[in-house]
């Protein structure tokens, strides 16, 4: 899987992703072309952050001091994730 | 409750191309009482509710019908992914930006293959040009763009010029799907199905061409199920993720369902939540009760649900057998003697196709 991301890329929604908050189901919701993700409060907040002007170090921050116990690994994987999808597109710092 | 996702709605049949594998059913006119505008939006109202988030609209040929662009905006403000699964004929400038404006999300145009001689000859009437001035249309306008392209015995060896012609259009995304055989394709199928060394060239030309464009452009390759293992877990299984809405308001478990022997369950009737949750319709298959051996006690009864309950009425007769194109059904041996005379003897010429046809009629809206 390609997708690499490193701490100092700067992450935003893909034009062809839309973040949504489903009243039926109380969840917020990833929606793109043939796909749908449901997404925890902690995946909302991460891709609530990912506005390109905050580096992925800036996001893990951020999320640290809203949570306890906030894994950068896993943060970096989720993001990963979403650009080998091309939900996610990452800038340079 | 299992929720819904995603919704089909088949705004009509009606259709300027003639494609042999369309999945449509034979008896086209008897769902010309399509739904209204106020009905449809209804019908998007209660998906809504249910649980939908993605919207499927498509056809026959969706921009025939003249409310596409209100139907567009009621979707999107009930909060809807919108797709429109179109042939690309009839997306003019104007109409393209009215939708756009609507808040159409997502485009899918359907190719017949990578050149117009073979592409108008398939699709039946001359469309290759238009259809390669939607896609650029598409892209213009900064849409996503998914191209979707068939695969038979008569285009699956160009495959690799039709991911260059995708690559060159910048699609996001193609959908490279082997015929299934309901609808048209089933009377075609002796003649579509390929050989065994036509799909191994062409899964080895996707296999390279992904990794050459991994993070460019996303390519989904459905396999033939006549050539494979397991059955396809077909709609991710029935009443489960997925449901349909029809021409005429009749609602399925998948678009192919039409055939299959069982009480209808129309929006016309009943609200969509009734037919979802109720309906004999859709509780008939669902979950793994309904299930015969060899599925009953199979591992896999909840990775691919017993497969198509439509491919085991076509190739049986009886719905609620396992789908014979898995080595363990009893009835296997059908779908392995198909995939034999596709392997063996002369191929016929694609101008021997049956193609779809159908008398237009104006929509009713």
């Amino acid at each position: 899987m390609s997708g690499e991301v490193s701490l100092t890329n700067r992450p935003r929604l893909a034009q062809q992703a839309r973040l949504v908050w489903d009243p039926v189901r109380q969840r917020h919701v990833l929606l793109a072309p043939e796909g749908v993700l449901l997404l925890n409060d902690t995946g909302a907040a991460i891709v609530g952050l990912c506005d390109g002007s905050r580096t992925i170090a800036e996001i893990i921050e951020e999320l640290r001091r809203r949570y306890n116990r906030v894994v950068a690994e896993e943060v970096q994987h989720f993001i990963a994730r979403l650009v080998a999808k091309r939900w996610m597109e990452i800038g340079n710092a | 409750m299992l929720r819904p996702f995603g919704m089909l709605a088949e705004l009509t049949y009606a259709c300027p191309l003639h494609c042999p594998y369309c999945s449509n059913p034979l008896n086209l006119a008897d769902y010309s009482d399509e739904l209204t505008t106020a009905e449809w939006q209804r019908v998007f109202a209660e998906a809504r509710d249910l649980g939908v988030l993605q919207l499927h609209l498509s056809g026959g040929e969706p921009l025939v019908r003249r409310d596409l662009v209100e139907l567009v905006a009621c979707a999107h403000e009930l909060g809807m992914y919108t797709n429109l699964i179109t042939s690309g004929i009839g997306l003019t400038p104007r109409r393209a930006e009215q939708l756009r404006a609507a808040g159409l999300d997502h485009v899918q145009i359907s190719i017949q293959a990578d050149e117009p001689a073979l592409s108008d000859l398939i699709a039946g009437t001359p469309s290759f040009e238009r259809k390669i001035t939607a896609a650029r249309l598409v892209k213009a306008l900064g849409w996503p763009l998914t191209l979707n392209v068939v695969l038979h015995r008569y285009n699956i060896d160009r495959i690799d010029r039709i991911l260059e012609l995708a690559e060159s259009l910048e699609a996001d995304r193609i959908e490279l799907a082997n015929t299934q055989y309901y609808g048209w394709a089933w009377r075609n199928r002796a003649a579509l199905l390929p050989s065994k060394t036509q799909l191994d060239r062409a899964e080895s030309i996707v296999r390279a061409v992904r990794q050459r464009l991994e993070g460019r452009m996303e390519i989904i390759y459905v396999i033939p199920d006549y050539y494979s293992q397991y059955p396809k877990p077909c709609m991710g299984g029935w009443g489960r993720r997925q449901l349909t809405v029809i021409p005429n308001g009749d609602v399925l478990p998948c678009p192919a369902a039409h055939i299959l022997p069982l009480p209808r369950a129309s929006v016309r009737e009943h609200s969509l939540s009734w037919i979802w949750a109720e309906s004999p319709l859709f509780q008939r298959f669902r979950g793994t009760e309904w299930m015969p051996e060899p599925c009953r006690s199979c591992e896999r009864r909840t990775v691919d649900f017993g497969g198509c309950r439509c491919q085991a009425f076509l190739l049986t007769g009886d719905a609620a057998r396992t789908d014979p194109v898995c080595h363990l059904s009893p009835d296997h041996w059908i779908v392995a003697e198909a995939v034999h005379r596709a392997n063996e003897g002369k191929p016929t010429a694609p101008g021997n196709l049956i193609p779809r046809t159908f008398r237009m009629r104006r929509g009713a809206a």
